[in-house]
């Protein structure tokens, strides 16, 4: 055995700072600066709702991005001409339970609940609610995304409409 | 809000003040206007439920969805809620999901495998194929009581062409074939892509919904014209990755022009067009990695030796957005998209969406297949959220048909030659259909 890896000292605290630090990037709409917290592998996906444990390679699923789509989505996302965000949804969302599934190496497994809520123009309000499940590689450079999964509870999209904005 | 009248009395109103019901239909004056009523009126889409859904044939779902004896689907179709399943014969069926005795849904889950399905409330038990099994206490019935009548209830029709099953509620409509006509060539052409013939829905639904007309998603589905504007982000996407968007011109190409509308018949419709944009059937772009260039090799010789180089050619070099009347697409373009959507209300729609593969697909050119639709298609996807907001912002705009009634969809009627998918016909010819069938009392 090496010696204790960063993931293996890593607290449950830190890890809850660094997804509340994601998570107000995102909802500040920082999204060059969200993408510096991703490894250059990275990924995020969201599974269809009736699959949530799915395989994006054999499975169709609502958002399967490799790194290279994730940092094309963020320009679109920055662009005017992205319709759909423009005006940007105002999004807030709220995490916990956080909790830490598994520790290999310098990555680690973690989950946590959490809510989001949505306003787009004058329209009512939109409430996604589900889980996270981050692989987050952990090394002297900090804390990276390795692999972001957006887990749905819902049945169905349906009223939540397009998932147009970074979940 | 305008006065109500009965559908019927609507219907003559609307004969009397308009020439054509909802739409001017000029020739001579090469004029095509919509009445704007038609996408936000609570009466008439109560009315295009009875005169377009339960008269045309629906789309339910496919035989892959359901691969053994004993599964089963719920969903709602032509808004019933219907059960899609195979009985332990082998044979399919769809039911109307409600009890005889007392009308509970009898099957709550979405999908599985069962044998039979129960009704929670009072026990009545019926069996995969229909008939009614158990009635708790059925001794306190009547002899007159029969349970042979008394089996979940079929639509009545329902057929299937190649793996897709339809209902249709008019025990006089023409058969399913008959009614597809024209519009199977096309479907046989996006299942050529299978070396046996037989595709299948993938795993995974997209169901999600847009507060829009049904109808205005029947459109977006095959107008062309707004891929440079409301898909910019996407063709930049494409550009970044390396994709030649550039519409190419000259020899070699499959088809005449970059791209038709072409009228089906029955109100069905299709666009084809020469790709130029990538397939995962044999046609590679960047986005598929240059590891993807054997097997897309290796596929397109089969197509080749299978089906002879043009009707490959056919298979692999073009795309097609074909829209069954009145509610079923079938983009046949980055991937397949099956996607079909029915009207929650006069301003919203339901709408889902699957992707379809060969059965012998390998696991890397399924899994390049599904990475290709996202590239477009789906709530996630870099396109269609544009889409959805595209036909939200007319269903906004529509609050005002009372003062600006009409839509102006002339595009291409003062051409002598081929009509383009970017321009109006294809509309023109859904909305001739439906109207049509909207003015018969």
């Amino acid at each position: 055995m090496n010696a204790p890896s960063a993931a293996v000292q890593i607290s449950r605290p830190e890890i809850e700072d660094f997804l509340f630090h994601e998570a107000a990037l995102i909802d500040e709409w920082r999204l060059d600066e969200w993408l510096d917290l991703l490894t250059e592998d990275a990924t995020y996906e969201v599974p269809p709702n009736d699959t949530p444990m799915g395989d994006s390679k054999n499975t169709l699923f609502i958002i399967a991005d490799d790194i290279v789509r994730i940092r094309e989505r963020v320009k679109r996302l920055n662009s005017p001409n992205c319709h759909a965000e423009h005006p940007h949804s105002r999004t807030r969302r709220m995490i916990s339970n956080v909790r830490i599934l598994e520790r290999d190496g310098d990555l680690i497994t973690v989950t946590a609940n959490f809510v989001c809520y949505r306003y787009r123009r004058h329209e009512r309000i939109r409430e996604y609610v589900g889980s996270y499940r981050h692989i987050l590689k952990c090394g002297v450079s900090g804390i990276k995304i390795k692999s972001r999964r957006t887990i749905l509870d819902a049945y169905e999209l349906g009223s939540l409409g397009a998932v147009s904005f970074i979940l | 809000m305008a006065a109500r009248f009965s559908p019927k009395l609507s219907t003559l109103l609307r004969r009397a003040l308009l020439r054509d019901g909802f739409i001017i239909d000029d020739h001579e004056g090469k004029k095509f206007l919509l009445n704007r009523e038609a996408l936000v009126s609570p009466s008439v889409q109560q009315e295009e439920l009875r005169k377009v859904f339960a008269k045309c044939w629906i789309y339910v779902g496919h035989a892959s969805e359901i691969k053994e004896p004993g599964d089963f689907v719920t969903r709602r179709v032509a808004v019933r809620p219907i059960i899609f399943c195979r009985d332990m014969d082998g044979e399919v069926h769809c039911f109307f999901n409600t009890c005889r005795h007392r009308g509970a849904i009898v099957c709550t889950e979405h999908k599985g495998n069962k044998r039979s399905f129960r009704c929670v409330y009072h026990g009545w038990s019926y069996l995969n194929d229909g008939t009614l099994a158990g009635v708790p206490g059925s001794d306190a019935y009547a002899d007159t009581f029969d349970k042979n009548t008394l089996g979940l209830r079929s639509p009545a029709r329902f057929e299937s062409y190649r793996d897709f099953y339809f209902l249709c509620l008019d025990a006089n409509a023409p058969s399913l074939e008959e009614y597809l006509g024209r519009a199977k060539d096309y479907m046989d052409i996006v299942l050529d892509q299978s070396p046996s013939g037989n595709m299948e829905i993938i795993s995974g639904v997209q169901e999600y919904d847009i507060a829009a007309n049904w109808k205005l998603m029947v459109e977006n589905s095959v107008d062309d014209y707004h891929i440079p504007t409301t898909h910019s982000t996407w063709l930049a996407y494409l550009a970044n990755s390396g994709v030649n968007i550039a519409v190419p011109k000259g020899e070699g190409l499959v088809l005449p022009t970059k791209g038709l509308a072409i009228e089906l018949g029955n109100g069905h419709f299709t666009t084809d067009n020469v790709n130029f944009r990538g397939r995962p059937v044999a046609k590679w772009i960047p986005i598929y990695g240059e590891d993807a260039k054997p097997e897309m090799e290796e596929i397109r010789n089969e197509l080749v030796e299978r089906l002879g180089p043009e009707r490959a050619a056919r298979v692999a070099d073009t795309n097609r957005n074909l829209v069954i009347f009145p509610n079923l697409v079938i983009n046949d373009g980055s991937s397949v998209t099956v996607r079909t959507f029915f009207p929650e209300n006069a301003a919203k729609m339901n709408v889902r969406a699957w992707a379809l593969g060969p059965v012998e697909e390998s696991k890397t050119a399924r899994s390049r297949r599904l990475d290709a639709f996202l590239t477009f298609y789906g709530p996630g996807g870099v396109a269609t959220p544009d889409d959805v907001e595209a036909l939200e912002l007319v269903q906004q705009g529509l609050a005002n048909w009372q003062d600006d009634p009409w839509s102006e969809m002339s595009r291409g009627m003062g051409k002598e030659d081929e009509q383009l998918n970017s321009d109006e016909h294809h509309l023109r010819i859904f909305w001739r259909r439906w109207n049509e069938l909207m003015e018969a009392l």
